[in-house]
């Protein structure tokens, strides 16, 4: 069923990162298996001598999927907001999913800088994605800096942990219940990606569980499937658990002693 | 002359030198890469208009995929 992101249409709840695969063929048809029609890029500081765009670059310049640059790398406001700016003129769109690291060892957002680099970025007329912890009153900070979709972790980036805190993911969607929210980085398996789904969360974006993966365009395929099915859970309304059996087969009594 | 880095590497350029000017010593074509000059944002079209001063630290980025 079609959702909007950012005034978008979009059929896809799987976001897509497109580094580390084995080959520039595996990448492209990875992206094709998962349906995605959102993948994230980078920026690299060229060598003195310059350089000029791979193979892996090109591929997914031509996937067809909407590009969302990143600010990877940056630890503060100031270069996030000068490489978001970059970023915008070198993949021709607004979108910028905003990283301004605090912890070199768990890569964890540093909240306050990117609290200022969301406000900076968002009045020059981005759609600012930021990357961001699970705590509540960082997200509704964001949204007063003029963010209009978050993208809280499930784990470290490249952990491949999965939902450390559902508590904390649980909250944000009841506390924001109209705020696109996607989960971003530590998701391992296809898993954690139904539970992220099936907590409510619209969308989720990964990439070392695919890239790393043995078979990387199975596990797209993987991916798809189980966004897709805990999306259906969602909608559909999951039972509420008892602590004790509820028979569900309607039997009087015991079959055979009346 | 004028003394410059360009990624981190000195470089000696003509005085008066424009940005847009170096990224065409460099190879490239405009658009295929973006430019700051003393970690500030210059724009494609503001290239032209910005003469290279000595101790200037200019940084070029091009598009790679990521996460």
């Amino acid at each position: 069923m079609a959702f909007r992101i950012a005034d978008v249409a979009m059929e896809s709840r799987f976001f897509l990162g497109t580094a580390g695969y084995p080959s520039p063929q595996i990448l492209q048809q990875a992206i094709a298996a998962a349906g995605a029609q959102v993948v994230t890029v980078g920026l690299k500081r060229q060598m003195a001598a310059g350089g000029v765009p791979g193979d892996f670059y090109r591929l997914v310049r031509d996937s067809g999927a909407r590009l969302l640059p990143n600010t990877a790398g940056c630890r503060s406001a100031r270069e996030a907001v000068t490489l978001a700016q970059m970023a915008r003129e070198l993949f021709d769109t607004p979108w910028i999913k905003l990283e301004v690291i605090g912890d070199d060892y768990t890569l964890q957002p540093d909240p306050f800088e990117l609290v200022e680099a969301a406000r900076t970025l968002a009045r020059d007329g981005f759609e600012v994605f930021p990357y961001c912890t699970d705590d509540l009153v960082t997200c509704q900070r964001l949204l007063d800096a003029g963010c209009r979709i978050l993208m809280p972790w499930g784990a470290p980036i490249g952990s491949g942990q999965g939902l450390l805190n559902p508590h904390a993911l649980r909250t944000l969607r009841a506390r924001l219940p109209d705020v696109p929210l996607i989960v971003d980085a530590g998701i391992g398996s296809p898993r954690d990606a139904v539970q992220a789904m099936e907590l409510g969360f619209d969308a989720v974006l990964l990439n070392s569980a695919v890239a790393h993966a043995r078979d990387p365009v199975q596990m797209a395929r993987a991916f798809k499937l189980g966004i897709e099915a805990g999306r259906l859970a969602w909608e559909a309304g999951i039972m509420a658990q008892q602590d004790m059996a509820v028979a569900s087969t309607p039997v009087t009594g015991r079959p055979f002693i009346l | 002359m004028t003394g410059i880095t360009v990624n981190g590497e000195p470089r000696q350029v003509e005085p008066g030198l424009t940005l847009a000017a170096l990224v065409a010593q460099l190879g490239q074509p405009p658009q295929a890469l973006a430019t700051a000059v003393n970690g500030e944002f210059v724009p494609r079209d503001g290239r032209g208009g910005v003469q290279l001063r000595d101790g200037d630290a200019v940084f070029t980025f091009q598009p790679i995929t990521g996460g």
